[in-house]
């Protein structure tokens, strides 16, 4: 149980060092992304002007408030409230968004399916858990919203973060088979019949 | 008492970032329960953070979580108040499109086919106005909840037959909590309506899991029920953002109505562990938020 301190963007070597249980604190550039943006770029054929070679991306879709471009940041939004949304509905996207545009890392909530695991073991990725729901917290590692794209968007536009000790996450998913997800999962499912039975059911 | 289509404007809007920012005490208290009865390590780490939002949302007088969810009135009109029906939910939308603009709040809200953000947290039907009348004297009683999406995707109709019993409505509440999963934000309040049309069974389900922790359904046999899922679901060891543990549920809360002789309808409707609501009285004496 490991914890990793990961300077965004990172190689395969670091992702592939990472294992279930382990945490995970992200330092430098987050990007925010979600279903519109992902559906435009894959199902719409459309690309992003960023680079997300060896990045993390977050689902997510921020409160902001519109403002000046200040001196030395030109994306004319402030962060109100940043926090992450359930991941399950982004499946289908884990394996384009790793293969076309080079992605390595997905933080969401609620944890992915085989598909994902799949694409995390082809080409080295891994899921980090956010407690979903704690976005008053999450917000405090944001410092700023560097730049953003696709803002048509909006507000499931392509975000650029500048991130400060965002984390600790928890790695759910990894690159070598293992997910805390499924395992739970399992569990449950091997608990059913006992706790129907009790309930005559 | 006659009711101020101003007065309604002004409390759309703040009830709305209220509920964003302030988990009720009833919510809080759950969380101290949960925590006390949780032993696995992650699971209570999960909690303590939760808990820590909560206190970094009132410090920072920011959102709770960040989904501004579907918003959701409800209105209770007591006796003796008289009020323009159409100016009232007039009043109400346009308070909810200007906490949306004014606070800045994200507009979570799409048009269904073509997904265009109209970014006013309003669109066809939405927000959603539910009215209805009580008893007490010169009140009229307005509960705001933004309702979040990940748990509002956890919703679930069956229309079973007599032949298939209670046996069956059980079955299918515990088979969803573990569909769910994580997905849905545990520790979560377990919606289930029992019974009525597909439409009021449903509609049963969201009351069910928005109703305040503490509350029991006031049908003995539904309340049976409520008690009996609300420790099975617990033994499941989904556990806190499905990641292992007790805490999957606060509670599991149900409602019930009447229903034919050949229905045996259940819904299933959840709520995150961002319960929020806000509500406030209007009454001759002024509002005062509840």
């Amino acid at each position: 149980m490991a914890h990793h301190v990961l300077d965004l963007p990172v190689s395969e070597a670091q992702v592939r060092a990472l294992r279930i249980g382990d945490t995970a604190t992200l330092e430098g550039t987050l990007f925010g992304i979600r279903d519109a943006t992902l559906i435009a770029m894959f199902d719409g054929g459309r690309t992003t002007r960023f680079d997300l070679k060896g990045h993390a991306v977050v689902h997510t879709a921020p409160n902001v408030r519109k403002i000046e471009p200040q001196p030395g940041n030109a994306c004319p939004y402030e962060p109100l409230c940043i926090g992450t949304t359930t991941s399950m509905r982004m499946e289908r996207f884990t394996r384009p968004l790793m293969s076309r545009d080079g992605v390595r890392l997905v933080i969401g909530k609620g944890g992915m399916g085989p598909a994902t695991l799949d694409a995390f073991r082809d080409l080295g990725g891994a899921y980090l858990a956010v407690v979903g729901g704690a976005a008053a917290l999450e917000t405090t590692w944001i410092e700023a919203i560097e730049d953003v794209d696709m803002d048509d968007l909006h507000p499931e536009s392509l975000w650029k973060f500048r991130i400060k000790g965002f984390g600790p996450l928890l790695v759910t998913m990894d690159s070598h088979g293992g997910s805390l997800h499924a395992d739970v999962n399992a569990a449950a499912l091997a608990r059913r019949d006992a706790i129907l039975a009790k309930l005559g059911a | 008492m006659r009711l101020d289509s101003n007065e309604v404007e002004e409390l759309a809007k703040a009830l709305y970032v209220r509920a964003l920012k302030l988990l009720p005490p009833d919510v809080k208290r759950g969380f101290e329960r949960l925590t006390r009865a949780e032993t696995d390590a992650t699971a209570r780490t999960i909690l303590g953070t939760m808990v820590e939002n909560i206190a970094v949302a009132e410090r920072t007088n920011n959102l709770l979580c960040q989904d501004t969810g579907i918003p959701i009135y409800n209105v209770t009109i007591g006796r003796n108040v008289a009020f323009d029906g159409v100016a009232m939910t007039q009043a109400i939308r346009r308070g909810c499109e200007r906490a949306t603009r004014e606070h800045p709040l994200r507009s979570s809200v799409v048009h269904p086919i073509t997904r265009r953000n109209e970014q006013t947290s309003c669109g066809i039907r939405i927000p959603i106005i539910n009215v209805d009348f009580d008893d007490r004297d010169e009140t009229v009683a307005i509960e705001m909840i933004p309702k979040g999406s990940g748990s509002e995707n956890g919703s679930f109709l069956q229309m079973l037959i007599p032949a298939d019993g209670a046996k069956a409505i059980k079955r299918f509440v515990i088979d969803r909590v573990i569909e769910c999963g994580g997905r849905v934000c545990p520790p979560t309040i377990v919606g289930v309506g029992i019974g009525g049309t597909s439409d009021l069974c449903m509609h049963l389900a969201k009351i069910a899991a928005t109703r305040p922790l503490g509350t029991t359904c006031s049908d003995p046999e539904g309340a049976r029920i409520e008690a009996e899922l609300s420790e099975a679901v617990n033994e499941l060891g989904i556990g806190p953002q499905g990641l292992g543990g007790r805490a999957t549920a606060f509670r599991v809360h149900v409602e019930v109505a009447a229903t034919h002789i050949t229905m045996n309808p259940v819904a299933v409707n959840i709520q995150c562990h961002s319960a929020r609501r806000a509500a406030a009285l209007i009454t001759p004496g002024g509002v005062a938020f509840v």
